[in-house]
């Protein structure tokens, strides 16, 4: 088996004093579609950020392609990374957000062609073709010229995948993207991803409360508890068979809701 | 004394003052800016001597800094001629209160909005001016409107450091024709029309901003 893409060892993470990952271990490899399930505070969303750098961590290490995140290589070991570093791994990552976080003072467009102008030097014309693109492909093409407070929850959460999208990033983490929408707004969202997943051409990290499509897109699902994995397999086994008597609660509470 | 020439007297005066305002409120901007930039981001030692200012002219008068500007400095070696005395006590007074202004509008953008850009990878030098600075300038708007109205009042103390402005003129009409009445009604309508004029640009500013921001004049 080749280098995972993703690799979390022996990772510490806490606030404060409440400790979140205690040698924790994990990994993802290239091309992954992998969900991650499990009650609110048991760590998963602290795992995404994690990994696109908004959350550090107190110790192990979290490599991505095959370098430290949080660290660099040097000749007298790890050091803990520099802005520059952290700035050189962050374009393997994109991130969705729950609450969409689209920049209010700019239109549906230049929310999309901002990063690739201003972080990757593209220029205006290039970054406007992807965005054209990556519109028709979350089908916003005629909302370009709007503004984010125009648009629906489901309108928004759509250019936010567009925007993370235009970074070309290899890895995508999507972070609860339809637990902040009204219910008859989240399969156009879903779609979209639906959609990515099938080109398979990128890993996905997804923390979702959408069960029945973690289900059907996903590779591998991890079942979260207390900052651990408790159970993780193939989506079929987990959420037909789970192993594990706390996977099996968890699932039996989120089915009779 | 006839009612236009008392009129022409004050405006005169009025033109000062104007002039006053049109020195102090940049200067008062850049201290705000400034200082509230360092509040917020410097480093230790810096942040602390932005705080010593910031406190220091929000928590005495601003009278007395600028008689102490005008009249105690000139004993230490620094002399300043009336005007300047009276631009730089007020651009300081006001600049001190608008440093909260732009530290507060600047805590008010979303975390959300600094997350976003980290994820699109934005320099840190991109997040605050491409990202948080134009959400947080709307915000600002309105208390420093707030703030240039203060000031046009406030420029009525340099009449007491020989500043034949607005105020010293109608003071010394009053003083010499007794015409109390119709001058001070004269002084009080113009001060009136010059906070107008301010707030009513403002409002206009604040519109022009907040495109997309969801926050139109209405205050939403």
């Amino acid at each position: 088996m080749s280098q995972p893409l993703i690799e979390f060892q022996g990772v510490e993470k806490r606030f404060g004093d409440t400790v979140i990952f205690k040698d924790f271990n994990f990994s993802v490899e290239d091309g992954e579609i992998v969900s991650i399930i499990g009650p609110s505070g048991s760590g998963k969303s602290t795992l995404l950020r994690i990994l696109m750098t908004l959350e550090g961590i107190e110790g192990g290490v979290v490599n991505v392609a095959g370098e430290p995140l949080w660290h660099k290589r040097t000749a007298n070991g790890l050091v803990p990374a520099d802005n520059k570093h952290l700035h050189r791994m962050r374009h393997h990552l994109g991130m969705v957000f729950q609450h969409f976080n689209l920049f209010p003072h700019m239109s549906v467009k230049r929310n999309i062609t901002e990063a690739p102008m201003r972080v990757q030097g593209k220029t205006k014309a290039e970054a406007e073709a992807i965005a054209d693109e990556l519109l028709e492909l979350v089908g916003m093409s005629d909302k370009a010229d709007m503004y984010p407070n125009e648009l629906s929850g489901g309108q928004k959460q759509r250019v936010g995948i567009a925007r993370a999208l235009a970074m070309q990033p290899s890895i995508l983490l999507l972070d609860e993207i339809t637990s902040a929408l009204d219910p008859e707004l989240v399969d156009e969202v879903l779609d979209v991803i639906r959609n990515l997943a099938k080109k398979h051409s990128f890993t996905m990290l997804l923390v979702t409360h959408e069960m029945y499509f973690a289900r059907e897109i996903s590779d591998r699902v991890c079942f979260f508890d207390q900052g651990a994995i408790v159970e993780e397999g193939e989506p079929e086994q987990i959420f037909t068979a789970p192993k594990e008597t706390r996977t099996q609660a968890f699932l039996n509470a989120y089915m009779s809701q | 004394m006839p009612f236009g020439e008392i009129i022409s007297i004050l405006l005169e005066g009025a033109l000062v003052t104007l002039k006053i305002v049109a020195l102090a409120l940049p200067l008062a901007a850049v201290m705000a800016f400034g200082f509230g930039m360092l509040r917020l981001y410097a480093p230790k030692p810096i942040k602390y001597l932005a705080i010593i200012y910031i406190e220091f002219f929000r928590g005495t008068s601003a009278l007395i800094q600028l008689y102490w500007i005008y009249f105690v400095l000139p004993f230490f070696g620094f002399s300043f001629d009336a005007m300047t005395a009276g631009v730089v006590a007020l651009g300081l007074n006001i600049g001190a209160y608008g440093t909260e202004v732009v530290r507060g509008a600047m805590a008010s953008v979303p975390k959300g909005q600094y997350e976003a850009a980290v994820a699109l990878n934005f320099s840190s030098t991109q997040r605050l001016w491409r990202i948080l600075m134009p959400q947080a300038l709307v915000n600002m708007i309105p208390p420093f409107g707030n703030l240039a109205i203060e000031l046009v009042k406030a420029t009525s103390l340099v009449s007491l450091i020989t500043i034949a402005d607005l105020t010293y003129r109608a003071k010394a009409l009053a003083d010499m024709t007794l015409q109390v009445t119709e001058i001070f009604a004269v002084v009080l309508v113009l001060y009136f029309l010059f906070a107008q004029v301010l707030a009513i640009g403002f409002r206009v500013l604040e519109k022009k901003l907040s495109r997309g921001l969801g926050r139109g004049g209405l205050g939403q």
